[in-house]
């Protein structure tokens, strides 16, 4: 086929046709990498066990919807085993990421074991604690006609407004959360671990706080991911950690490109959903320019790894040995 | 206020890196009073303000602050008894975080921290007042990351965020040692006004003779993880820089290179 074949080949129409589902995906999604946010920015750890979270939530999510879970668990909510509320699944699903969190933080806390390799533990412990969620099953589907769905991909018109609001709420939450003692004590135990603990803050406890609350975000959002895409799958998670990422750098740099100077919490929140969105289009412009979609994460691991690396790259732009070989910069009075 | 029965602090007990960094310290810090430590490198005065903070347990004794036993306490639950300075502007303040939500993390130290506001408009009035008094012009500021303050601001701040809530004890490790003269001679200075307002016990390192005989009403060298000199009252105040190095001189028994010695 010749180039020009190619272009012909691409509808314009059918691009437009799928953006919107790219940008339902990528406020879930978004609403995931906000869970990321909370551990790489405001921590400062890189935190994997999301991998396994996100896929937790989702399997929590689907196994109640669709089977009610055990009778304890139904009982309280005074459901029945074919109409389990969607809201009290996610709702479960949100504090068993909250239990994922936890053991990465006492794992990191309280056995010394560094946050990263922490993470991968958990992450892999997670996978069996997954597939015996499912009922040994790697998959398992839920459909939007036969449940109350909150957001599905069948109806994705319908599904970006409610996603728009739950991710809205979540914001508005931690936005105040972390206004409050207990959330600027997470913040300033991630800024200077040293300062906080001679201002008399437990500072194991506030990462340990910090992991709770980011991984049972991931969970509500792998909760809804599995609700739009219609199943709940013990793969779904690889490689949310790199795209949770992905949407928090490219808020970060359109937040930059747009504000000048301070940029208000909230605000750099919603530009991590935005990030998400982004990275969904760019997404449907792969597929719909008929790249392999098995190219896609090696494509999201370059990009990370690129804007990961480019503020270091500048740094050493302005002071390097190559440079300095070469008689400096030239302007040293400065 | 303060007293240490015979702390000892072994480094890598065991190891052939092991170092004996304090021997059987005894000390007594009344209330008010300003002691000002000396003594060389490897001395043992980070040492000794260290086991005080509670940065790690001690090896041997017994450590009270205000009758207190925090012998077996971290540094966090020693919190509401200390404030710290350190030598690293950088290490006492939250650069990402703004001014008046650095003050109020001090503000609360020692208290439970739920989920009221981090920062209210009652505290706000109050920062203002006591950042105006500091003399930086930082009270119009309450919103800026400390990350855009100087090294010697983000000391100053240090320095009133650690004696905000009149705290039993402060501990100045060496606090102007980073900072340019003019800056170091203006942070001492607030130090020094802020120790004698809020009539605070104070534990203060410095390598700078002059100002440990300037300052504070008593003082103490260490050498070899040992006090080896305390001066206080009348003799402290007529006590000069060569009654210093003399009694350097002799307690170490090196005559040459002591003012080198004292001053690395």
């Amino acid at each position: 086929m010749s180039v020009i074949d190619y272009f012909y080949s691409l509808d314009p129409a059918k691009l437009l046709k799928n953006l919107p589902g790219g940008i339902a995906q990528g406020i879930l999604w978004g609403l995931m990498a906000l869970g990321v946010y909370i551990t790489f920015r405001l921590i400062k750890v890189s935190d994997l066990t999301v991998e396994g979270s996100f896929a937790t939530g989702g399997a929590v999510t689907v196994v109640l919807i669709t089977g009610g879970g055990p009778a304890w668990l139904r009982a309280i909510f005074g459901a029945s085993s074919e109409q389990f509320p969607t809201w009290a699944a996610l709702l479960i699903a949100f504090f068993v990421g909250v239990l994922c969190g936890l053991v990465t933080g006492m794992l990191h806390s309280y056995l010394g074991i560094p946050a990263i390799l922490a993470g991968i533990l958990t992450q892999l412990a997670l996978f069996s604690v997954n597939l015996h969620i499912m009922d040994m099953s790697s998959n398992i589907p839920v459909s939007v006609d036969k449940y109350p769905l909150y957001v599905s991909g069948s109806y994705v018109l319908r599904s970006i407004p409610v996603a728009a609001v739950i991710t809205a709420a979540i914001i508005g939450i931690l936005y105040w959360y972390f206004g409050t003692e207990q959330g600027s004590a997470i913040r300033s135990t991630g800024n200077n671990p040293v300062m906080s603990s001679a201002q008399g803050i437990d500072i194991e406890k506030m990462k340990m706080i910090g992991f709770a609350i980011s991984n049972g975000i991931v969970a509500l959002a792998g909760g809804l991911v599995a609700q739009y895409q219609g199943f709940a799958d013990v793969n779904m998670g690889r490689g949310a950690s790199v795209i949770g990422l992905a949407a928090v750098i490219i808020g970060d740099v359109a937040s930059r490109a747009i504000f000048k100077g301070h940029i208000n919490f909230a605000v750099k929140m919603a530009f991590v959903i935005l990030g998400g969105i982004v990275y969904y289009a760019v997404v449907i412009l792969v597929l719909w320019m008929k790249l392999n979609t098995n190219d896609l994460k090696l494509f999201t691991a370059l990009i990370v790894a690129l804007f990961l690396g480019i503020p270091y790259l500048q740094s050493k732009k302005r002071e390097s040995f190559a440079s300095a070989a070469k008689g400096g910069s030239g302007n040293a009075e400065t | 206020m303060l007293r240490l029965e015979n702390v000892w602090k072994v480094f890598d007990q065991g190891t052939i890196n092991q170092k004996v960094a304090l021997k059987g310290i005894d000390l007594n810090i009344k209330e008010g009073e300003f002691v000002t430590v000396i003594g060389g490198n490897g001395a043992g005065k980070s040492t000794l303000l260290n086991a005080v903070a509670g940065t790690w347990p001690v090896t041997r004794g017994r450590i009270y602050i205000d009758g207190k036993d925090v012998t077996g306490l971290p540094d966090y639950k020693r919190a509401s008894l200390i404030g710290r300075v350190f030598q690293d502007p950088m290490l006492g303040t939250a650069s990402e975080m703004q001014l008046e939500e650095n003050l109020a993390l001090a503000f609360r130290r020692g208290k439970k921290r739920g989920l009221g506001w981090g920062v209210t408009n009652d505290e706000r009035k109050i920062f203002r007042e006591r950042l105006a008094a500091l003399g930086l012009g930082l009270e119009d500021r309450l919103t800026a990351q400390i990350g855009t303050l100087s090294g010697g601001q983000r000391q100053a701040v240090t320095l009133l965020m650690a004696s905000l809530n009149a705290p039993k004890l402060l501990l100045l490790d060496e606090h102007t040692a980073a900072l340019d003269p003019a800056t170091a001679a203006k942070v001492l200075e607030i130090s020094d006004s802020i120790v004698s307002r809020e009539k605070l016990t104070c534990l203060m390192i410095t390598h700078n003779m002059t100002d440990a005989i300037n300052l504070g009403n008593r003082l103490i060298m260490m050498n070899e993880g040992n006090i080896v000199v305390d001066i206080s009252g009348d003799e402290k105040k007529q006590l000069t820089k060569n009654d210093l190095l003399q009694k350097f001189a002799d307690v170490a028994g090196v005559q040459e290179e002591t003012d080198s010695v004292l001053l690395s």
